[in-house]
């Protein structure tokens, strides 16, 4: 029961896919060898508002159903939620907060206390998927910064969620926050 | 747990799943709010030419159970899915239901009662209806509710029960959540689960009436008989769950599970998902010295009188949890119910009750380790509070 559990926290806005985001890591963590669980923030959703979703990861089995109050990883959708969301709430100096924005991690004033990264998913996502998706993308980031998820196993879940061509770009564009997330870190 | 048979899936997926390997002959639902993904699915399964054309979308919930009363009175296996506000609108079929002891299975996806509107968890709506007759079984995790829907069938359909069951799984926090789960073996169902045998059906060749007038000479036996048939059931849920361990490998208990209770003074009694958050608790208390287990409810109807009374015996204070209120007594079911059983035995162990995670508040680990310590406060020094809520925010009122 000391066993480490990790513990992720995807921000979003409904519509973003954070929920399918907390789904996709579950099921590549699985795969990696990990038990996991993915579950909402159950909420009332529209479209725009803001949302969140977890993902909770652990060697063996998980009973656990209460939510994550303290997160190991934030993952943050859209940049523009820092302003109206606390997304560093229940982080501590250990854990990791990624943002997708253009901007340099300085520029965001969270009172966090752990290490901020910022991945330009939007970018990626517009250059390979060509629409403004990130959850996926942001899955390959959260690989390449974290090292928790073996890259395979997220390109894996993706292509197994989407199917044909929107799967094979998806996955591209998951390599290719992996690969500029790892020699950003 | 094997990993190389587990798939990630949602809980609701993991049931619809589960269904469709029983065979049902009739499916009906009501397919809009507050229906939940598991006739979604099933729809799903339909269309993809996974499961048979099964399934007939009605205009309400009371239509949904009054088309299963028919189905079953022919002889189908027949199911239906639904939670809160569409739950209590069976409820009047509810009591034909099981009145005409039709064995139908229904999920309930457990969640508030509204007003004020609440689309979140908590066990109100399947308690409201523990006097419908109805066997209630109630699953701590998808594995489990997956797994009790054969059971439920199988218990259902035995011919010294032929009562309905609901097999109850938290809402949002079971039927969302994404979690690997053994997808019920398709391959060992016919070993677990034959086809459904009635003992008599509507026949026009063969004319017969059911649920019909029973005058005042009459109709206190048959409730008697109802009665008798729950009484029949205990013996057959601890089968159901001895006999799906031999053929799939799985046991999630019989009518109550323990963990570390064998010993313990402080005895835990919940049901439904809260269980798990509980016994990640316990392991780190009794760590730290603290003597305490927990009694799983899996059967809340038949309520599990002896077996509760027998798992209790090492207990110094007893604690329940309730996602239920009855208002006006100010105490949950499980409570109300443990009280009960015990009082005219010669346990003399002092229970308290807590209700919590009400319209869907979260359960921390932290919440169950205060009220643990509340228990031992409760060995030291007698009730002082037999019964509150444990998550009430003061501030709001």
């Amino acid at each position: 029961m000391t066993e480490k559990t990790i513990e992720i926290r995807i921000h979003g806005r409904g519509g973003q896919g954070s929920v399918t985001a907390a789904e996709l890591l579950a099921v590549a963590a699985f795969e990696d060898g990990w038990y996991c669980q993915a579950f909402p923030m159950f909420g009332v959703e529209r479209r725009g508002a803001p949302v969140f979703a977890f993902t909770r990861m652990r060697k063996h089995p998980i009973k656990l159903r209460s939510q994550i109050y303290e997160p190991d990883y934030v993952i943050v959708q859209d940049a523009t939620l820092t302003d109206v969301v606390d997304v560093a709430a229940g982080t501590n100096a250990g854990s990791l907060i990624i943002i997708n924005s253009e901007k340099e991690p300085g520029q965001f004033n969270l009172g966090a206390e752990c290490r901020v990264v910022t991945v330009d998913a939007t970018k990626i996502a517009m250059d390979i998927i060509g629409r403004p998706i990130v959850n996926t993308t942001l899955l390959g980031a959260f690989a390449g910064l974290t090292g928790e998820i073996d890259l395979g196993c997220i390109k894996n879940a993706v292509k197994a969620r989407f199917s044909g061509k929107i799967g094979e770009v998806n996955a591209e564009a998951v390599q290719k926050a992996f690969e500029m997330a790892g020699c950003g870190s | 747990m094997d990993r190389e048979n587990m798939s990630v899936v949602d809980g609701a997926y993991a049931v619809a799943h589960a269904v469709n390997v029983c065979k049902p002959d009739v499916v009906a639902a009501y397919p809009i709010t507050p229906q939940t993904n598991i006739v979604e699915h099933i729809s799903q399964f339909i269309a993809d030419g996974e499961m048979d054309d099964v399934s007939i979308n009605v205009e309400s919930e009371h239509s949904a159970m009054s088309l299963l009363v028919g189905a079953s009175s022919v002889g189908a296996r027949a199911y239906s899915a639904t939670a809160s506000q569409g739950l209590v609108l069976m409820s009047e079929v509810l009591f034909n239901v099981s009145g005409m002891r039709l064995p139908i299975v229904v999920t309930v996806v457990n969640r508030a009662m509204s007003a004020p509107l609440s689309i979140w968890n908590d066990q109100q709506d399947s308690i409201s209806q523990r006097d419908t007759g109805w066997i209630q079984l109630y699953a701590e995790d998808v594995q489990e509710a997956a797994d009790m829907t054969a059971q439920a069938f199988k218990i259902a359909e035995n011919s010294n029960v032929l009562l309905p069951v609901m097999v109850c799984m938290d809402g949002f926090i079971l039927s969302h959540v994404y979690e690997p789960v053994v997808l019920l073996e398709d391959d060992l169902i016919d070993e677990f689960l034959p086809g459904y045998s009635p003992l008599a059906v509507l026949d026009p060749d063969n004319p017969k009436t059911f649920g019909a007038f029973a005058d005042p000479g009459a109709y206190t036996e048959f409730r008697y008989l109802q009665e008798v048939a729950m009484k029949n059931a205990i013996p057959v849920i601890e089968d159901a769950a001895d006999e799906f361990k031999e053929v799939f490998g799985r046991y999630q208990g019989g009518l109550i599970d323990e963990y570390m209770a064998e010993d313990a003074e402080i005895m835990i009694i919940a049901m439904g998902s809260v269980v798990g958050t509980i016994k990640e608790v316990i392991p780190e208390l009794r760590a730290k010295g603290v003597s305490v287990g927990i009694i799983k409810i899996r059967s809340f109807r038949p309520f599990p009188a002896e077996a509760i009374r027998k798992a209790v015996a090492s207990a110094k204070v007893i604690v329940t949890l309730d996602k239920n209120i009855s208002i006006g007594l100010g105490e949950g079911a499980l409570f109300t119910e443990t009280k009960s059983v015990i009082y005219n035995s010669s346990i003399r162990t002092p229970v308290i009750g807590f209700m919590l995670g009400h319209g869907g508040r979260d359960i921390p680990k932290a919440r169950i380790e205060q009220i643990v310590m509340e228990a031992g406060e409760v060995m030291k020094r007698g009730i002082t509070v037999e019964s509150r809520y444990a998550d009430l925010k003061e501030e709001l009122l």
